[in-house]
């Protein structure tokens, strides 16, 4: 029986090819980390690394909002702006004696409202999302320095300030949030119908709404997870800062975000991609900066060399999966 | 005198492909398959999806390399395969079934893509038109080189990938189902068209599904299956049997199938829909669908049945008119709205408007009513998920080694069970089948008829939209013909008495001026 000898082969392909796509950037994550190990003696350093996991927790919060948009095949440029701009409120509560706590819930309230702001003139008015966010990536910069007179707001007594500079059992409190964040996007991708719809509508928008799917609401909540993010991102800056500045804070980290999501094998279109992907993603781009500060390279050859990686790496990932799935 | 020439006047066929084997990895896709074509010829290439026709196509037109061992001879000429240029210089065009053209560029710009008759890098407007009007005037066309090929319709294009075909002066022309989307007026431009290049000395290969085409254009018919090469039959041998079993290796002793009875007196309606119309492609349609009856929906492409079906669904807003289900008239938003009432719509366009070709089986088949089997709080419950995935496989037999794998590795046909499964897991009242066959094989082709005639068993109301009339008359029981967004008549079958396939054409096509209930004369 030959067909059913070829189907059970191309199920063992498809098999291997997604677990090579589950595995992704994982060897380049091992390489990089080993190499800058290799080079400055003192990367692997437990006090490094936990470092490592500060700088990348940020990010990989915000790119895991990310990976909600990227997956229904749409683009959020606004996170920098709305992490500002919730940092900003954040502080500014804080500085209210008593309910200085408000300022977490704040911080996120502003980014969720914000990013509902996105999601309804995205999934409603039905305008493309590269414009959108790009005009709140402006408009919420501005908002950001208004908020604060354009000038940096300080709370030195931060009563959040554990957030960005304490640790639970000797690990940092921003990586732990980063990782719940990872693990509760996972849950909803990959266990709840609303993941599926994600899914789903990044794959093929008209297929999706022709299947009953009420496609403006799955829309709707990406970017307000996005903005809901960004603004954790932002309470997490305050806390590590003890101040947020309305003009610098946030500037180009939703390139960073995006690196990390597309490093992460999420498809640019939509429908494709994982948030471990992501996770991996954000971590090459800390361990990448951390590295290249400890081998002593300079700032300006920093960026020439983050970008070299993100394009030969993401360069890599297309040719091995094409090789994989050539039938 | 060259080699050539002389092989040309020897007559040595123009093009002979010899033990052509190809393997990807482990799969062997093509084994030992040899094609003889002469020159002046038409030579169908036939098969079940998945038999390795488009491989050993892909392997002439230099898209793959065949393996070590095979023979492509060009006049007698053994030539490089693998080498999509060269294969193009020697005279190879090849008409995808998938059309590749840019939408946002015009026909003439399409024709010359790649070849583009420039000076100095810029491009020579009035040589394209020079050399491609010639070409849409030879093919009968009437739209303009400068048109964009976004403004015409799926026909057109069609015939515009043709059209660019014979810029490159080619001497073997591969057609890989050309009539699919093609109207029966466009079909038959084709036809002639075909014929003109014949007497041209061009050889053609066609392939297709469709047995009236094979007879009417076919000089010689090679079948492959299962990867390897069946046989080819003289125009004289030709059998519509004959070639069936070649095709499927057994014997398919009843085609259609249609167990089903159709309801006999006054039955109850299901659907009623009242004057439905958007004010561009669909006016005034009324009509009411059965419980356990197939009612076709016969017309022209482009004819509105389609829009029709996107009306009732809800996928587009009408402007007029009602649809009533059950007694109750509903107020449809949306898909949602119609599914929930109990309207279920496979589209036209599986895997532009169907399938979501990144997900596994198992979640094309559930994600219509993840929702319901969800608790409220939308935790997926994968235990009734794999269970209704499970029994959608073996229902409707789709054949794949587990359900997790992604749909878009399914060949065709099994790709539109498992979309036809998605619908029926939200037990709908009423499905509309839009071209449920179309680009699907024969096997498949049977057992969609079976799946179809069990629904209506089973007393659920079926809309069968279909352009391929032997089917409309093989399985439904009834049959609306639209034209220019309107129904224009009903044609009815009664025991013994098949529905007219004349009468369908002439109300489609218009030929006789009021369209009307024509008389069916027995045979």
């Amino acid at each position: 029986m030959t067909t059913i000898n070829s189907e059970n082969k191309a199920t063992d392909k498809m098999k291997l090819r997604s677990t090579v796509t589950a595995l992704g950037m994982l060897p380049v994550l091992v390489i990089l980390a080993l190499g800058f190990h290799f080079l400055s003696g003192r990367f692997l350093s437990v006090n490094n690394l936990s470092i490592v996991m500060q700088q990348a927790s940020i990010n990989t919060v915000l790119a895991a909002g990310m990976t909600f948009v990227i997956l229904t095949g749409g683009i959020d440029l606004s996170v920098g702006s709305i992490l500002a701009a919730s940092a900003m409120v954040g502080v500014i509560v804080s500085l209210y004696p008593d309910i200085g706590m408000l300022g977490v819930p704040a911080a996120i309230g502003v980014g969720l409202l914000c990013g509902l702001a996105n999601g309804v003139i995205i999934a409603f008015l039905k305008l493309p999302p590269f414009i959108v966010t790009l005009g709140s990536l402006t408009a919420m910069r501005g908002i950001a320095r208004l908020l604060g007179g354009d000038t940096t707001v300080f709370n030195p007594d931060l009563p959040f300030d554990f957030i960005g500079n304490g640790s639970l059992f000797g690990i940092p409190w921003l990586a732990i949030i980063a990782l719940v964040t990872i693990v509760i996007s996972w849950f909803i991708l990959k266990r709840t119908v609303l993941g599926t719809w994600i899914y789903a509508v990044g794959g093929n928008i008209e297929a999706a709404r022709l299947t009953g799917i009420k496609v403006p609401l799955v829309l709707l909540f990406v970017y307000a997870m996005s903005g809901l993010l960004s603004g954790l991102g932002g309470a997490m800056s305050a806390a590590r800062l003890y101040a947020a500045n309305g003009l610098q804070l946030g500037q180009a980290y939703e390139l960073d975000a995006i690196a990390a999501v597309i490093l992460g094998g999420t498809s640019f279109v939509g429908g494709v991609g994982s948030i471990w992907g992501t996770l991996i993603g954000a971590l090459i781009i800390a361990v990448l900066s951390n590295g290249l500060i400890l081998v002593g390279v300079s700032d300006i050859w920093q960026y020439i060399i983050k970008g070299l990686v993100i394009i030969v790496a993401v360069g890599l990932d297309r040719y091995r999966l094409k090789g994989l799935s050539r039938t | 005198m060259t080699a050539q020439q002389q092989a040309v006047q020897a007559g040595a066929p123009v093009l002979e492909m010899r033990n052509i084997s190809k393997t990807f990895g482990n799969i062997r896709a093509l084994a030992n398959v040899s094609l003889t074509v002469h020159a002046g010829e038409v030579h169908a290439l036939m098969g079940e999806n998945g038999a390795g026709k488009s491989t050993l196509m892909k392997v002439l037109s230099g898209a793959y390399k065949a393996d070590p061992g095979g023979e492509v001879l060009i006049d007698g000429v053994p030539v490089v395969t693998g080498d999509p240029i060269k294969a193009k210089e020697h005279g190879i065009a090849v008409i995808y079934q998938e059309l590749s053209l840019a939408p946002n560029l015009t026909v003439g710009q399409n024709m010359f893509l790649g070849t583009e008759p420039s000076r100095f890098g810029i491009i020579d407007r009035s040589a394209t038109r020079k050399r491609a009007d010639p070409i849409l005037k030879r093919l009968g066309l009437h739209f303009d080189t400068d048109q964009i090929v976004a403004t015409l319709s799926l026909g057109e294009r069609q015939m515009v990938e043709i059209a660019r075909a014979m810029t490159t002066n080619a001497r073997i022309i591969v057609m890989d189902e050309p009539t699919t989307s093609l109207t029966t007026r466009e079909t038959d431009r084709l036809f002639e068209v075909i014929a003109g290049l014949k007497s041209q000395g061009i050889a053609i290969i066609y392939i297709s599904h469709r047995m009236e085409e094979i007879y009417q254009l076919a000089d010689r018919v090679s079948v492959l299956r299962d990867s390897g090469y069946v046989g080819t039959l003289d125009r004289a041998d030709l059998s519509a049997s004959k070639l069936v079993s070649m095709m499927v290796g057994r014997d398919l002793s009843s085609f259609y199938k249609k167990e089903h009875r159709a309801p006999a007196g006054q039955p109850k309606a299901v659907l009623s829909v009242r004057g439905i119309g958007d004010d561009r492609r669909v006016h005034d349609c009324s009509f009411d669908a059965h419980a356990g009856e197939v009612l076709g929906i016969a017309g022209l492409v482009g004819s509105g049945r389609t829009e029709l079906a996107r009306l009732i669904f809800g996928a587009d807003p009408k402007t007029t008119g009602s649809v009533v289900l059950d007694g109750r008239e509903l107020t449809i938003g949306g898909p949602r709205d119609a599914m929930d009432a109990g309207i279920a719509y496979l589209t036209e366009d599986r895997k532009g408007l169907g399938l979501f070709l990144d997900m596994s089986i198992s979640e094309n088949i559930n994600v219509a009513v993840i929702g319901k089997d969800a608790g409220s709080l939308g935790i997926l419950d994968f235990a009734s998920a794999r269970k209704r995935a499970d029994r959608a496989v073996s229902a409707l037999s789709i054949r794949t080694g587990s359900t997790s794998i992604n749909v878009g590795a399914l060949s065709g046909g099994n790709q539109q069970k498992a979309l036809i499964a998605r619908l029926l897991e939200t037990r709908p009242k009423v499905i509309i089948l839009d071209e449920p066959t179309r680009g699907v094989d024969v096997g498949a082709k049977s057992e969609i008829y079976r799946i179809i005639d069990e629904l209506a068993r089973e007393g659920i109301a079926i809309v069968l939209i279909s352009s391929d009339l032997p089917e409309i008359i093989g399985v439904a029981d009834r049959a609306l013909v639209m034209r220019e967004g309107r129904i224009v008549g009903e044609v009815t079958s009664s025991p013994g008495a098949p529905i007219a396939q004349e009468a369908i054409m002439t109300m489609s096509t218009g030929a006789v001026g009021e369209a009307r209930q024509e008389e069916r004369a027995g045979p």
